[in-house]
């Protein structure tokens, strides 16, 4: 059977799982439909929360990035789990107690306050939506990539499936579809990366391969690498061309805004109790971990294996005549490159140039060098012809980038739709509204977030800002949100003036800095403007300290927060003895009740 | 045996709690910021296997930490609801 076949056949079964957990697992209520009423299981939710949490650039770029970056590339493996250590110790467990549906819900509540619930849904508003429009993309890609499938219908495609499972289903239904898509996402990232830690180690587990000498010789694999990169010019893997002070700041700005995510946050709201909510975060970090710490060693082998094979390589011409050209090859004591080179290729993924006519490859830091083109994807996607696999272990792949993909879409649309149906409609401007007519608009609303989601899919190369999602959702989420969600709980003394004046401070400078130099004016300046050095991905770090700066400086100055608020703080503190408070409560009893 | 909420010492519950989140969030940051970035290259002059020891932090071995570090979090909770006789 064709590889293509194979594709058709993953990807069509893993979509008709997902649909039919979505029939079984119909939403009948609002609390059903923004939380799952409530009763999930830790470790289901764990793992629901590793597949939210990974999205398509986990899954498949980001073991090609630190291919490329190095030592540089560990901004991401401890940004993005060390966030969850703060989600686990300050908020989840505290935010779960406060039991409300939404993060918007948590800081109008908390803050008595209109206008901050409004900041509170215009920051997840954007953080979501550019978020979402990167996974709408990377389905197009996949389809119009391996299914020779347009790119528009593609999108086409995953925004019905997702319109399927998370309009019917909401939070109940997005919950054990993202189970289904961790399963699929994770056997399909480990099984390859198993394979090639093998060919290259000889050691099946790739963290242990990556520490471990390569396979038949008496250096470390990572003492290799170090050694090739830098005979070929290039910078020694294990180090990076960011200063230190950048490195921090941009851990710092991923770490703090992975906790304050909505869509992560939102996950934690469905298991039944705070205790429940911290076993859980461990759960999904274990999930988590176990794709973070196989990627550095896929991205060390990837990078050695493409030297290996590719470099001073003679360069086939033919695909269809390859066997024969390359045994000629051979037999002239040659090196032909490899075949699975040949077949990405014609997807545009990689490009030769034979600069100097010798016919052969040369792969060289600088104007020598001759892959004109080499995708960061391809590590993650060529993976297993790399490491000989059949050929279904690609369609495999495919289907994990999808499941990847779509998962992500699906809880963000959840933030999305509750934003919208809950904290504007309910909350805000039809306060008299019933259980039955909020679950209709949030079912509406989820409708129309999926079509809008997929437009910004299509026209996300119009855009710029789709293409800088990690310093736009990370960077604002740890600026605005973590700062007030923090404060709130662990400072009873904060009041409604000094939260509005802490997002505002987050927000708009953190904004205005990425939008000036990814895509204003300030863009081609680049790093010898940046203030303090400090890259556009790292800079929600510098704004949350001063964001949390304002934030008390504000309170102080003010009015101390009604004695109702400041009880409510004191309950959601120690668990079991949240009661209902007036103002923080007025039109909403709180969803928790500890018998 | 959970007690009725006005009988609780919330306050010293409270304390308790963020004596052990700060001391928790310390080695947080020590195996990350500290090892993987601030004194990575004094710890590099030591191997594990065949990486630096800074190096594999950064990549690896942070993760691992902040992994056992919830678990510890998770069971050190309990123990302190159980002794302040709060609701877990």
């Amino acid at each position: 059977m064709s590889q293509e076949m194979w594709t058709y056949i993953f990807v069509a079964g893993t979509f008709a799982i997902y649909i039919g957990i979505a029939i079984w697992a119909r939403a009948a209520s609002t609390d059903d439909f923004y939380v799952a009423g409530h009763d999930v299981h830790p470790m289901v939710n764990g793992m629901a929360t590793a597949a939210d949490w990974m999205s398509a650039a986990s899954f498949l770029s980001m073991a090609g990035l630190i291919a490329f970056m190095g030592y540089g590339g560990s901004v991401y493996l401890m940004g993005w789990t060390g966030g969850y250590v703060l989600l686990a110790l300050l908020l989840a467990p505290f935010l779960r107690e406060f039991g409300k549906f939404t993060v918007p819900d948590f800081v109008g509540d908390r803050y008595y306050s209109t206008t901050a619930r409004m900041i509170a849904v215009i920051c997840a508003l954007f953080v979501s939506f550019t978020y979402i429009a990167g996974q709408m993309k990377g389905v197009g890609v996949a389809f119009s990539g391996f299914l020779g499938v347009e790119f528009n219908t593609g999108i086409y495609v995953g925004m019905g499936i997702v319109f399927v499972y998370a309009v019917l289903g909401g939070m109940k239904g997005i919950t054990y579809t993202q189970v289904a898509q961790y399963c699929v996402l994770i056997f399909a990232y480990t099984v390859p990366a198993i394979f090639i830690s093998l060919i290259i180690t000889g050691n099946p587990i790739p963290q242990l391969g990556f520490i471990s000498d390569v396979k038949g010789e008496d250096v470390s694999m990572l003492a290799k690498l170090n050694q090739v990169v830098t005979d070929l010019g290039f910078k020694e893997y294990t180090s990076t061309e960011k200063s230190m002070f950048d490195m921090f700041a941009i851990t710092g700005a991923l770490m703090f805004g992975t906790a304050g995510l909505p869509h992560v946050i939102i996950r934690f709201f469905t298991v039944s109790s705070a205790g429940a909510a911290r076993v859980s975060a461990g759960w999904a970090l274990v999930f988590i971990a176990l794709l973070y710490t196989t990627a550095p060693a896929v991205a060390g082998f990837a990078r050695l294996n493409f030297i290996d094979t590719v470099n001073e390589s003679t360069y086939v011409e033919s695909l269809d005549n390859y066997d024969a050209e390359a045994a000629a090859i051979v037999a002239a004591g040659g090196k032909p490159i490899p075949k699975w080179f040949k077949d990405w290729e014609k997807t545009g993924l990689l490009a030769v140039e034979d600069k100097n006519g010798d016919g052969r490859v040369q792969y060289r830091a600088g104007t020598d060098n001759e892959v004109t083109k080499l995708d960061r994807d391809i590590f993650v996607l060529a993976n297993p012809s790399i490491a000989n696999l059949p050929g279904w272990v690609i369609g495999l792949v495919v289907a994990g980038g999808l499941a990847a993909a779509l998962s992500t879409a699906a809880g963000l649309l959840m933030v999305i739709s509750s934003s919208i149906s809950h904290d504007l409609c309910r909350r805000t401007l039809f306060k008299d509204m019933d259980d039955k007519t909020e679950l209709r608009v949030a079912r509406l609303a989820a409708a129309g977030a999926v079509v809008a989601a997929g437009f910004m899919g299509i026209y996300s190369a119009q855009l710029a800002f789709v293409a800088q999602v990690v310093a736009f959702a990370f960077g604002l989420a740890a600026a605005s949100l973590f700062p007030v969600i923090f404060l709130g709980i662990f400072w009873k003394r904060m009041n409604r003036e000094g939260a509005i004046a802490s997002m505002l401070t987050g927000l708009v400078p953190t904004f205005a800095y990425i939008w000036h130099f990814k895509i204003g004016a300030g863009k081609a300046a680049g790093a010898a403007d940046w203030f303090l050095g400090v890259s556009p991905e790292g800079i929600g770090f510098v704004f949350m300290f001063v964001s949390l700066a304002v934030g008390i400086a504000v309170s102080l100055a003010t009015k101390a927060p009604p004695q109702d608020i400041q009880d409510l703080v004191e309950d959601i503190r120690v668990p079991g003895t949240r009661r209902s408070h007036g103002i923080a409560d007025s039109g909403m009893a709180p969803v928790a009740d500890h018998t | 045996m959970s007690k009725d909420a006005a009988e609780i010492d919330g306050k010293g519950y409270w304390r308790a709690v963020l004596r052990l989140t700060l001391s928790l969030l310390t080695i947080w940051f020590m195996v990350s910021f500290g090892a993987g970035i601030l004194f990575r290259d004094v710890l590099d002059q030591v191997s594990i296997g065949g990486a630096p020891l800074g190096f594999w932090f950064a990549q690896n071995g942070s993760i691992y930490v902040f992994v056992a570090l919830i678990f510890y979090y998770c069971v050190a909770m309990r123990r302190l609801e159980r002794k302040f006789g709060v609701k877990g």
